[in-house]
């Protein structure tokens, strides 16, 4: 995009730079002059401030690497070492732990935002599944991170979620063993954890910059959902953004300062603060509240349907409501990108950011009644929502006039 | 030095496009083909030890089998022990629950197995089961749940006295791992 690029090498030295390895220059184009739409609001600086978690949690996580062990002999004392013996660890610990919940707090308001003024429509269709294959590479990460303390909820958690993989007909159980290094949870599956906790993040990072590299070819989406038509709906990236961005990260930051200051463990469970013990399970496993909709998905299927027994039914289910993500593009076929101008859209959205709460409180209730039918009667609307009621409005809803510009939308006149 | 190749005399074996639109397979393709069906057996048999070594290793495949001596567990009692990592229920039934097993018709069980083929003939008091729930592998509480067996806290499967699957998300029955009596008192797991 060399066309929004007004740097000029200041100096002989930035020259010769330039003409070999042109970085200045692709800096100045992408994070500094860039063209962005002037009526972005501030759903939008939630990409930045997952920046911001990503770098947190790779700094925080590298120094606990320092002082950790991975050993199911040593590994829970050596947390408890970091809380009360290394100097500052009491903090690092407790901002790593909370990162990882701030990380998906912005996440998942990320992925909402996008859902609602329809970010994913042409042409971000390969914007929106990076990000979803960044969301499921998080969630991964996030497992193998709360399996290293070594707590019970750890190891249990650890045991149920590799489990899932003993589905798989015929191959589930090698593969199971394949994946623990053994018949059931243990020392080598702690290593491996720990060695794929280490790496995964690295991955992540590549995804973003691919999932940047996407953004940056058509550009980013706005609320109105109108594509930019000349110069007079942008601003450059900086300093419009740079700032907004970091206005953001400050008011994000007072939260998470709060809780790590002030209550570092209220988002964990306090059965993580036994060790490990294979021999008894609590009577309660919960996994980390951000995984919470989708597990309830997972055990929502506790009943056969023809050949598929209820665990590999309740695998398939918590995989399609992935893949549900994965394919919304083709699903929601309207043209009208924002749900601001879709009366009918902004009803069924609501509706299901609230089934996506509700699916996260069943989630960590116990599996009796009424939250068993219940858990079913959200699980089922989650597929409606994608694969009935996104295919439908979109040909039967009449959206509202658009703007015919942004800059239309922003003076409330089109411009001369 | 002259290039003596542009001339066309000698043979290089270089195949030109003219003699490729004649040939459709050449003696050039065979070797492309063949070399790359090398390479791919090649890199696979490379990549093969870096996913095996995920697989248990010696030291883990050494606990492979155990024995276990059952006359101190009374009439009405359960332990747990460990075999293979795995933790392994070892009930002495009371004469209740097997009645209670035996009673049950085969049609109203999800995994159909009589009470005899999940104990051994003689030995009917004793049921021996890898404790991992067959939903996702959670340990099932002892004497607990609808049907006077086994409950499973994290996601409510329900086993009866013989540890049969009867209510809940778990497809199977729960595992009866192999053993055999060595002696009336003595088992060995594995």
């Amino acid at each position: 995009m060399s066309e929004h690029s007004t740097y000029v090498p200041g100096n002989a030295a930035e020259k010769w730079l330039d003409e070999r390895l042109p970085v200045v220059r692709f800096a100045k184009e992408h994070l500094m002059d860039f063209p962005t739409p002037k009526n972005l609001n501030y759903w939008w600086t939630f990409g930045a401030i997952l920046v911001l978690c990503l770098g947190v949690q790779i700094v925080t996580g590298i120094i606990l690497a320092m002082h950790y062990t991975p050993n199911v002999a040593l590994a829970f004392d050596s947390v408890e070492h970091i809380r009360r013996d290394v100097n500052g660890g009491r903090i690092i610990q407790a901002v790593h732990s909370v990162g990882a919940s701030m990380f998906f707090a912005a996440l998942y308001i990320h992925i909402f935002r996008g859902m609602f003024f329809g970010s994913y429509k042409a042409p971000r269709e390969i914007l929106w599944i990076l990000g979803v294959v960044i969301f499921i590479l998080t969630m991964a990460t996030a497992f193998m991170g709360y399996v290293l303390p070594w707590g019970q909820m750890s190891f249990w958690g650890a045991t149920v979620i590799t489990n899932i993989f003993s589905a798989i007909p015929v191959v589930g159980e090698s593969l199971l063993q394949l994946l623990r290094g053994g018949f059931a949870v243990g020392n080598p599956t702690l290593n491996r954890f720990f060695s794929l906790h280490y790496l995964l993040p690295f991955i992540i990072a590549a995804v973003v910059v691919l999932h940047i590299w996407a953004l940056h070819v058509p550009g980013n989406n706005n609320p109105i959902g109108v594509e930019v038509k000349d110069k007079r709906d942008t601003v450059p990236f900086h300093p419009y953004y740079t700032m907004k961005d970091a206005f953001a990260m400050v008011l994000f930051l007072i939260p998470f300062a709060w809780f790590v200051f002030f209550a570092p463990d209220i988002l964990g469970h306090p059965d993580n603060y036994i060790q490990a013990n294979s021999q008894v399970t609590p009577s309660h496993i919960v996994p980390e509240w951000y995984l919470l909709p989708f597990y309830t998905i997972l055990r929502a299927v506790d009943f056969n349907v023809l050949f598929i027994n209820s665990q590999l039914g309740g695998v398939i289910a918590m995989g399609l409501s992935m893949l549900a993500l994965l394919v919304v593009p083709w699903l929601d076929t309207s043209k009208v990108r924002s749900g601001t101008f879709r009366p009918m859209f902004k009803w069924f959205y609501a509706l299901f950011v609230l089934d996506f709460i509700a699916l996260a409180y069943l989630g960590a209730q116990e599996a009796i009644e009424p939250y068993t039918t219940l858990a079913k009667v959200c699980t089922g609307y989650y597929f409606l929502h994608f694969f009935v009621i996104l295919p439908v409005l979109s040909r039967i809803e009449i959206a509202r006039p658009l703007p015919t510009s942004i800059s239309e939308s922003v003076l409330g006149k089109a411009h001369s | 030095m002259p290039l003596p190749a542009a001339s066309g005399v000698y043979c290089t074996g270089i195949v030109t496009l003219a003699t490729q639109a004649e040939h459709s397979t050449t003696r050039r393709d065979f070797l492309y083909v063949a070399t790359g069906a090398v390479g791919a057996v090649g890199a696979a048999a490379v990549v093969w030890p870096l996913i095996n070594q995920l697989n248990p290793d010696a030291s883990t495949l050494a606990l492979a089998s155990i024995e276990f001596n059952l006359a101190n567990i009374p009439e009405g009692q359960s332990v747990t022990i460990t075999w293979r990592g795995l933790p392994v229920f070892v009930r002495h039934r009371t004469q209740a629950e097997i009645d209670e097993a035996k009673a049950v018709p085969l049609a109203d069980l999800k995994d159909p197995e009589t009470d005899e083929q999940r104990t051994k003939p003689g030995h009917e008091e004793w049921l021996i089961m890898i404790a991992n729930c067959t939903h996702l592998g959670c340990v099932p509480t002892g004497q607990s749940g609808d049907f006077d067996g086994w409950f499973c806290p994290c996601h409510g499967s329900h086993y009866d006295s013989a540890g049969r699957i009867r209510k809940g998300p778990a497809p199977k029955n729960l595992v009866v791992p192999p053993y055999e009596f060595i002696s009336d008192t003595l088992v060995q797991i594995g």
